[in-house]
């Protein structure tokens, strides 16, 4: 026992060095053996450095809209569906000045109602304009840039004046001037004059990676603009990144007790932070993951059969020479690692070639035009995994093999032709 | 004493067949002695020669080599001694045909204690031995059949052996070359190595101090070789062969 321990590491370097001449020797046949395992690491090391670059954008993306916002908005429960309208859910302004009073971890909020305008300035006309009705608060809770002019006031909202506030891709499709402040243009056969320019964000998981031309006027402006129009949600904006609980907490107490629902009454409205979208990608993307998992899972078992295939013909090509390495005193544990140890080389090997490939289809990932993938890497797990599975491939399934060949009797593998 | 068998019994089964190789076989080989086992084709030669080289088990009896009862032992204790007590050489060489004279030689210490540097000291001394220090580098392709087995010799001898043990080790190879290789085992011998070695040809035995001769897997004869009768009556042939030889050779009207 003792002796089998002092010589298995000098015996499996040289094992391994003979496996990697004849894997050399027979390159095609290697290659083909070990296809299966080099196809399901690639697959596994490009799947999870998507998903990576995938989580980097989007919590990026999330990041855009800021930890501390809360969203609200009329929901039709899945039990009264039959018996209400989602007009009925729509959330007022009362409920929302009760919410913005009664809940402490809420430091401010907007409602956001959302329209397609016709705009129109000199003879440039744009249909289907996306434009929002807004509060003044909304510049501290987005956090948009205000490039040129100024940003919304009380006044504007309480005076329900024709203002607008304008993004620079706006701009540009109607032609308007570098600095269009004080030019005008026209909502809905109505004049608003422009006040100032927002910074233009492109949303790029969401979106098509391209920006919008937008427009914003008070939400006072808007509810007169559209009287049957309604406010499609509310951002809400916590005191600190930490309140996420709270904040749910109070605006559904606040919110149901406004709308009067009582007892086992399922809510009206939805109350979101960020936090659960991130968590809702990251259960996709553990679900994609494991998918991913399952189809790399087949084909090291394809590829474990193919190894343990070449792994018989060796042995019995081989014959001979294991019963000579026995006639000169090779044990059988020994010429049991001595297969098993060519096995998981074979496998190391289409491993490292899989993981290879898998960083080739990495470079190619990241320069998928408008995937915004940019940021796909494989994690350092993944290719320990790799290893680690192609290692117990090599083991699993050459086992048989190693265990033919050390049960060899010497005197007859001598005999074999 | 080196090696002991006692009441030794083989018996292969070939399906419904029992062919008994060996039929109670009584040997006792002593450290130094040069030992010629002959007999007929299919007597039992090889069969003795796998249990002495612990290749093969005996069905029955008793095999004691240097005190220890290998009869009673699992099969990673025989790789043991085989690689520790027994040096084998075969009719077919053996030869790893990818491996150099120097790696072939090598390959029984691989699975011994030695380290790779001292292996490879003790596989050219082993060379040297055989008189292939200049063919280390040589691949079996590239050497004779009296070098290949040259070569195989010094992998028998490399892990300095108690026994060496030749099955036919001439067969394979012209007059000439068996000559060398003869010549070879008696310089061994001569070392001090223990040789045992199956031959069916009475010149090849010449070289030994004793002859064991077998029919149907049982021992007939075992005598010094001097006194073997049927070895007497062999060099008797062939010095009246030689003589004639001689005496055609003369020029005739000499007598
Ligand atoms: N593996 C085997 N299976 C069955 N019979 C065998 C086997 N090996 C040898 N024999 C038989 O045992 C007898 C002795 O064979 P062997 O020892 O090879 O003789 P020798 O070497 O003297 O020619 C022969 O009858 C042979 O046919
Ligand atoms: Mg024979």
């Amino acid at each position: 026992m003792v002796r089998t321990l002092m010589i298995i590491p000098r015996l499996t370097v040289q094992t391994v060095f003979l496996a990697l001449g004849q894997i050399w020797a027979n390159k095609v046949r290697s290659m083909l053996t070990t296809l299966g395992i080099i196809i399901g690491v690639a697959s596994i090391i490009a799947v999870v450095a998507a998903l990576t670059g995938l989580r980097a954008s989007v919590l990026s993306e999330f990041e855009k809209f800021g930890a501390r916002k809360v969203f609200i908005d009329g929901r039709v429960p899945r039990e009264l569906r039959n018996r209400i309208n989602f007009r009925d859910v729509q959330l007022t302004l009362a409920e929302l000045d009760a919410v913005e009073e009664h809940c402490p971890s809420i430091e401010k909020l907007t409602p956001m109602m959302m329209m397609a305008k016709s705009a129109e300035a000199g003879d440039t006309k744009l249909d289907g304009v996306q434009t929002t009705g807004i509060w003044p608060t909304w510049h501290d809770i987005e956090g948009r840039a205000v490039l040129i002019g100024r940003p919304f006031n009380e006044i504007d909202e309480r005076e329900r004046r024709d203002v607008c506030l304008v993004n620079e891709k706006l701009i540009e499709d109607l032609g308007l001037d570098r600095d269009p402040t004080t030019q005008t243009i026209r909502l809905s056969d109505r004049v608003f004059t422009i006040v100032g320019v927002v910074e233009t964000v492109t949303f790029n998981i969401f979106g098509s990676g391209e920006s919008n031309a937008e427009i914003f006027i008070p939400l006072a402006t808007a509810m007169r603009l559209n009287p049957n129009g309604w406010i499609n949600f509310a951002w809400a904006q916590m005191r600190r990144p930490d309140q996420a609980q709270d904040a749910i907490a109070e605006i559904s107490t606040v919110m149901r007790k406004v709308r009067g629902l009582e007892g086992a009454t399922p809510n009206t409205f939805e109350v979101r932070v960020i936090q659960q979208f991130i968590d809702g990608f990251n259960r996709v993307a553990g679900a994609v993951t494991a998918g991913a998992g399952g189809v790399v899972g087949i084909s090291l078992l394809v590829g474990g059969i193919g190894i343990m295939n070449i792994m018989l013909v060796s042995v019995s090509e081989r014959t001979r020479e294991i019963g000579l390495r026995k006639a000169v005193g090779a044990r059988p544990s020994v010429v049991l690692l001595q297969f098993l140890v060519e096995a998981v080389t074979l496998c190391l090997v289409g491993g490292a070639v899989g993981i290879a490939l898998g960083q080739l289809m990495v470079l190619g990932i990241r320069n998928i035009p408008g995937a915004d993938l940019g940021r796909a890497v494989a994690p350092a797990w993944v290719i320990v995994l790799s290893v680690g599975f192609s290692a117990a491939t090599g083991i699993v399934f050459g086992m048989f093999p190693a265990l033919k060949a050390a049960r060899l009797d010497p005197i007859e593998a001598l005999r074999h032709e | 004493m080196t090696i002991e068998i006692h009441q030794l019994e083989k018996i292969y089964r070939v399906g419904e067949e029992r062919v008994h190789a060996l039929r109670g076989v009584d040997l006792v080989i002593q450290r130094n002695e040069f030992v010629a086992i002959m007999g007929a084709s299919g007597s039992g030669k090889s069969t003795l020669m796998n249990v002495l080289g612990c290749l093969d088990s005996p069905t029955r009896g008793r095999y004691v080599l240097n005190g220890r009862a290998t009869h009673k032992m699992g099969a990673a204790a025989l790789a043991r001694v085989r690689n520790e007590e027994i040096g084998f050489v075969f009719q077919s060489f053996e030869l790893l045909p990818r491996a150099s004279a120097l790696k072939n030689v090598m390959l029984p210490l691989i699975y011994s204690r030695f380290n790779w540097l001292e292996a490879r000291k003790r596989a050219k001394r082993a060379l040297e031995r055989v008189g292939l220090a200049d063919r280390i580098g040589h691949r079996p392709n590239q050497l004779s059949g009296g070098q290949r087995q040259r070569v195989a010799i010094a992998r028998a001898l490399v892990n300095t052996p108690s026994i060496l043990l030749a099955d036919e080790p001439t067969g394979n190879l012209d007059t000439a070359t068996t000559r060398e290789i003869i010549e070879l085992f008696r310089q061994l011998h001569a070392e001090g190595q223990t040789i045992v070695m199956v031959t069916h040809e009475e010149e090849v035995a010449d070289a030994a101090l004793r002859i064991v001769r077998l029919r149907d897997g049982m021992v007939t004869s075992d005598h010094p070789t001097r006194r073997d009768p049927t070895h007497a009556a062999f060099l008797q042939n062939a010095a009246r062969m030689a003589a004639e030889a001689a005496g055609e050779a003369l020029p005739a009207g000499a007598e």
